[in-house]
């Protein structure tokens, strides 16, 4: 770093054991706008520091002027490559604090739903951590069965990516006849392009010395850092809120929670792929248990929550992402509050990449899949 | 407890010798250039999960576009008189979280049959396209079915005005670009 009143000499300049670079806000591999401040010795990486606010729209304080109704479409632009994850989270939080039961038939379309993003939302981390550690052919393979989830959801919700999934007590349009067969049709493709994903990936040998021992967090610090998701569940840690603090119908689906053992960005990236696979049986199962019925419960037309706080959490593919809610008893929330799971997740980056290489450090900002939407919110 | 499949898998001596032979890496290749082989002798189908070649030719070819799609809005005539069904209740613009509706009207005697109403008629209507992020809310509100957002995505103006569309436009729809395919 250069000190104030030093001259830069080529002496100064080539002696001087440390430098202090910026990698981004425009840095294709810091995946939106996160500006990462680096100070190296060489190629080694000694610190770290995180810039973030450049996407920062208020959505908080927003949210303080808008009806519960207007607020949906906000929070699709938090995590916008998971935008049905985070509709799920806020329309649960209204509907505790309203007190509503929503039809069963709903819940299950809005896990199937859920599930389908999660599938779209690591398909798209899978491909876009490939690309920045070289593996071009990935992102194909990747974004052609994402365009297949895309699909579905906009002949369901009627957009791909900020879909407004839910409404407050249900679903605006029930199921399209051709969705479930739509569905089942691509879950019966999906295992053999997830095996042809591995056959690029596991044994590659560049794939492998990118990844395995890179970033290694263990169990207690993942856990000290506040981490969720499959960051959290890399390291080892069994928690994942589907199980731990069970909401809409999941209690009563048969899934596993794949975990890692090393905790390095090979394991997580093993986690992710095992939970894919998770995911299809749980669709198949919402499909299989789909009942009939209506899918809106009768929710006043406007939307008045009784006085009260509330806060819900659910397990979104990047970790939990939770809304706390403080109602005052009129139209509008007193408080909105978003428990964003990837800016929490980006604290755990320093703790990553100190003593590691710069070009590693392009591996960790994938691994711990930010999206800087909700980073900033 | 399922853990999944790590290091300890790769260090047995079948796996050294696969490495050593470059398994890993015909493996990948082999995989591609199938596709590779196939994408040039198969033709692109719609229907069918395996084909090879994905990419649609949209503006070659009209894109595909669901029934649910919210696009560009429209203001719906009733069919028979062809007059607007907009009763200027101003519930889409309430609804709207970044107020991109302006609905504009005035109170005026209106003869039904035998008896003359007094009636807010709609004048105005003005809507934001520049500002909407087609939430399908306004649409929801309405109580008449009138404002629809339809499936119409080809929004593209040369000037910043075009985004401001009047009730005449909404009544009509844009011009259509009309594909051979
Ligand atoms: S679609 Fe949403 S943003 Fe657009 S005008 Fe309607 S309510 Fe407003
Ligand atoms: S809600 Fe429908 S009827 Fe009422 S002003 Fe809007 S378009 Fe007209």
């Amino acid at each position: 770093m250069r000190e104030q009143g030093v001259d830069i000499t080529p002496g100064t300049l080539f002696d001087a054991e440390e430098m202090v670079i910026n990698m981004g806000p425009q840095h294709p591999s810091t995946h939106g706008v996160l500006r990462v401040i680096l100070k190296l010795d060489g190629e080694t990486v000694k610190d770290l520091d995180c810039d973030i606010g450049y996407l920062h729209r208020g959505v908080e304080k927003i949210a303080e002027h808008d009806t519960y109704a207007m607020i949906t479409p906000y929070w699709d632009r938090l995590d916008y490559v998971a935008a049905v994850s985070n509709d799920l989270c806020y329309v649960g939080g209204v509907e505790k604090l309203l007190g509503i039961e929503v039809p069963r038939r709903a819940e299950y379309l809005r896990v199937a739903l859920t599930e389908l993003q999660r599938i779209a939302s690591h398909l798209l981390w899978l491909g876009t951590h490939a690309i920045d550690i070289g593996a071009v052919t990935v992102l194909l393979y990747a974004f052609r069965e994402r365009e297949e989830i895309l699909k579905i959801f906009e002949d369901f919700i009627g957009a791909r990516l900020t879909a407004h999934a839910f409404r407050i007590g249900g679903l605006w349009w029930d199921a399209y006849p051709e969705f479930e067969k739509r569905v089942r049709d691509f879950l019966k493709i999906l295992p053999g392009r997830i095996d042809e994903y591995e056959t690029l990936l596991n044994a590659n040998r560049i794939w492998l010395s990118r990844t395995v021992g890179i970033g290694v967090l263990p169990a207690d610090e993942a856990i000290n850092l506040s981490l969720t998701g499959p960051v959290l569940r890399g390291s080892g840690v069994k928690y994942d809120l589907r199980r731990a603090q069970p909401y809409s119908v999941y209690p009563e689906f048969d899934f596993e929670i794949p975990i890692g053992e090393n905790g390095d960005t090979y394991d997580r990236y093993l986690v992710r792929m095992a939970e894919i696979r998770q995911s299809i049986i749980i669709i198949e199962q919402a499909l299989d248990g789909l009942p009939e019925g209506p899918v809106m419960a009768k929710v006043p037309k406007v939307i008045k929550p009784p006085v009260g706080e509330v806060y819900f959490g659910i397990e979104a593919p990047k970790g939990e992402i939770g809304v706390y809610l403080v109602s005052d008893g009129t139209t509008k929330p007193y408080r909105m509050r978003i428990r964003p799971p990837a800016f929490i997740n980006l604290q755990s980056l320093r703790r990553l990449s100190i003593g590691h290489l710069v070009a590693d450090v392009v591996a960790l900002i994938g691994t711990i899949d930010i999206v800087l939407g909700e980073v900033d919110r | 407890m399922p853990r999944v499949k790590s290091t300890a898998d790769r260090r047995t001596l079948g796996e050294v010798i696969k490495r050593l032979l470059l398994f890993d890496l015909f493996k990948g290749l082999f995989l591609t250039f199938s596709y590779n082989w196939r994408a040039l002798y198969e033709k692109r189908d719609g229907g069918n999960p395996n084909q090879a070649i994905y990419t649609e030719q949209y503006p070659l070819e009209a894109a595909r576009v669901s029934e649910r799609f919210r696009g560009a809005p429209r203001l719906n005539l009733d069919p028979e008189s062809g007059q607007t069904l907009c009763i200027a209740c101003d519930l889409c613009a309430l609804a709207c979280p970044v107020d991109c509706i302006e609905v504009g009207s005035i109170r005026r005697e209106v003869r039904e049959g035998e008896k003359v109403n007094k009636k807010k008629v709609l004048t105005t209507f003005i809507f934001d396209t520049s500002r909407c992020m087609f939430c399908n809310l306004c649409s929801e509100a309405c109580p008449t079915d009138c404002l629809e957002l339809t499936q119409s995505f080809e929004l593209a103006v040369y000037h910043r005005s075009g985004f401001r569309w009047d009730r005449e436009m909404l009544e009509k729809g844009i011009d259509y670009v009309r594909y051979s395919k």
